[in-house]
């Protein structure tokens, strides 16, 4: 295992460990108010400190790890369950009108300006987590099937599915016994890389105030909420910046570790 | 290359029918009246069906969608229903700070990514190659909203160098106006390096290991003389087509970045309209950035295949 794969999985199991923890137990209730004790620095009660309304600062990093985890990963869900099966199918009716219209829209979606398309769907549907996840979701869709088109092509030409043919199996069958499996390693890894577009994404919505509403904490909106303030308590900023970062860097670590490590020509070239 | 561009073109042609059509769609089923919003809740029936009728919502949706396509293609955008100016000009009065904005953010990644990208191949597996690769990784990790705030921080409130919001202007000269944009094209540009920063590294190390590059070193090239003359111009293909992504993305992507600095471009004229449910600026505006994104990708493929002919029979 490599020393990015060990780095990332260490830093992506902390932020859904604090995630999953926060559940059972956060130092403080995220949501308790406490006025007096307000925009006090990190220190032995307040770990990382209070914001303007004094409420613990590491309770709410803690419940908005929730918040951004689950929302990348249901995007990367909604990208996966519809995009898979769309560049499964074009994979297997190559040169049909059918892979034709899939890839066609597939690059009509890419055209569009992500993010605003996302902060128009939110605007329309109403600010709120479900409607960011789908607004992420709907463009994790393209790149799922893009990625399996592109892997699966060359695997429609091997004796392995020739010999699956012949036996008589569909296509729909070969696509899920034989080129799926095949083609999973690097669903895995483009999912990691989704995951951590999807927290970045999710950070940048609920920055502008389209994403989770409050009392939800969520990492962009501490953000927002901190602008006003960074000259009076910087850490109000610093702190869910690092924790983003944090996080996105340790899932982009483990994507590179995983790809490297799965890839098994990489792996015979090291040793 | 003549029946190709045709064919590319068909393609681009046929691609901005269907995103306008979509781009409508998604207006069309965007609850909440515009004439009554404009009007608030105390506005009589009657006075709200006159503004209905002024504004053309009381046509069909397909009447409705020829009228926008066709004012557009004339260049007619239409009326802002909030403001009451012509849509074209309120884009162009934005475009000012939006389209500087993406290429002073685009000239930084370049300057920025090139050395970098050619530094680290250029010393591959070393300590110099590791330090770029990990400050790339950093790069795409952190959110270039937060990179604008800790800027404003440190250069704005902190050494008080530049200020932490808003735009001067190209009235009081080309610095003053370029001066409010450097903040903002750094937090755009850092992330946009990193990512060019890792191609160029890796297209650069893709070239090295060309049968034309170990000629060039055995006819007594040095490594850097092979790398200069022959690498780079190569490597250079892959590159340029991130570059024509990355503008695209510079000036879409700035949304979240004119509202940390309350500059007034493009993205800030969506998020406006967005909230006063003045719908013609916002299809408008997004049915613009689509055909930017749309143009440039078939200008990057036109170039593609006028550069390399294989091509042009791929398609």
């Amino acid at each position: 295992m490599s020393r990015n794969l060990l780095l990332g999985a260490i830093l992506s199991s902390l932020v859904i460990l604090a995630a999953l923890v926060s559940y059972v137990w956060t130092p403080f209730d995220h949501t308790a108010m406490n006025i007096p004790e307000k925009l006090q620095r990190p220190g032995a009660v307040h770990w990382l400190g209070t914001d303007h309304f004094g409420r613990d600062i590491f309770s709410m990093i803690m419940v908005g790890a929730r918040t951004s985890l689950a929302v990348a990963l249901v995007a990367v869900g909604i990208g996966m369950a519809i995009g898979i099966p769309l560049g499964l199918t074009a994979a297997a009716r190559k040169g049909s009108w059918l892979d034709e219209l899939i890839m066609r829209g597939n690059d009509l979606v890419f055209a569009f300006p992500s993010l605003v398309i996302a902060i128009l769907i939110t605007a329309i549907l109403g600010p709120g987590a479900i409607n960011a996840i789908i607004a992420i979701g709907i463009f994790n869709i393209p790149v799922f099937a893009r990625v399996t088109r592109g892997a699966a092509l060359p695997l429609w030409q091997r004796e392995f599915i020739l010999a699956a043919q012949v036996a008589g199996k569909g296509a729909a069958r070969i696509s899920a016994e034989h080129i799926l499996p095949n083609v999973a390693n690097l669903l895995i890894v483009q999912g990691t890389i989704q995951f951590s577009l999807g927290i970045l994404a999710e950070a940048g919505l609920s920055y502008v105030g389209l994403g989770a509403q409050p009392p939800t904490p969520s990492w962009g909106r501490m953000l927002a909420d901190a602008q006003t303030m960074v000259s009076l308590a910087p850490h109000l900023a610093i702190i869910p910046g690092s924790a983003i970062v944090l996080t996105v860097l340790g899932l982009n670590l483990m994507g590179d570790g995983l790809r490297d490590w799965l890839d098994p020509k990489l792996r015979e070239a090291r040793t | 290359m003549i029946r190709y561009s045709l064919k590319r073109l068909l393609s681009l042609c046929l691609s901005l029918a269907v995103a306008s059509v979509v781009i409508f769609a998604i207006i069309e089923i965007a609850p909440g009246d515009p004439a009554e919003f404009m009007l608030g809740i105390n506005a009589q029936p009657d006075t709200v069906a006159a503004l209905r009728s002024e504004l053309g919502l009381d046509q069909s949706k397909l009447q409705r969608y020829l009228t926008w396509v066709g004012g557009m293609l004339t260049g007619d955008f239409g009326t802002s229903y909030t403001y009451r100016t012509p849509v074209s000009e309120m884009i162009a009065d934005r475009l000012w700070v939006s389209l500087p904005l993406a290429l002073y953010a685009l000239a930084l990644s370049t300057l920025i990514a090139f050395p970098a990208g050619i530094y680290a191949a250029a010393r591959r597996g070393k300590p110099g190659d590791m330090a770029v690769m990990g400050a790339t990784q950093l790069g795409v990790a952190i959110p270039n909203f937060w990179f604008a705030m800790l800027l404003v921080l440190v250069f704005a409130i902190n050494l008080r160098w530049f200020s932490a919001g808003g735009f001067a202007g190209w009235e009081d000269g080309f610095g003053a106006g370029l001066k409010s944009l450097t903040l903002p094209a750094i937090a755009l540009a850092l992330p946009q390096a990193a990512i060019l920063a890792r191609v160029m590294r890796s297209a650069l190390l893709d070239i090295l290991g060309e049968d034309f590059m170990r000629t060039a070193r055995a006819k007594g090239l040095s490594r850097r003389q092979a790398l200069w003359r022959h690498g780079l111009r190569n490597a250079l293909i892959p590159v340029l087509t991130i570059i024509g992504l990355q503008f695209s993305f510079l000036l879409a992507g700035a949304i979240i970045i004119e509202q940390v600095f309350y500059l007034p471009g493009l993205g800030r004229l969506v998020f406006q309209a967005i909230s006063s449910r003045d719908l013609i600026v916002v299809e408008s505006v997004v049915m613009l950035l689509v055909f930017a994104v749309i143009t440039v990708n078939f200008l990057v493929d036109l170039a593609y295949a006028l550069v390399d002919p294989r091509l042009r029979s791929r398609t």
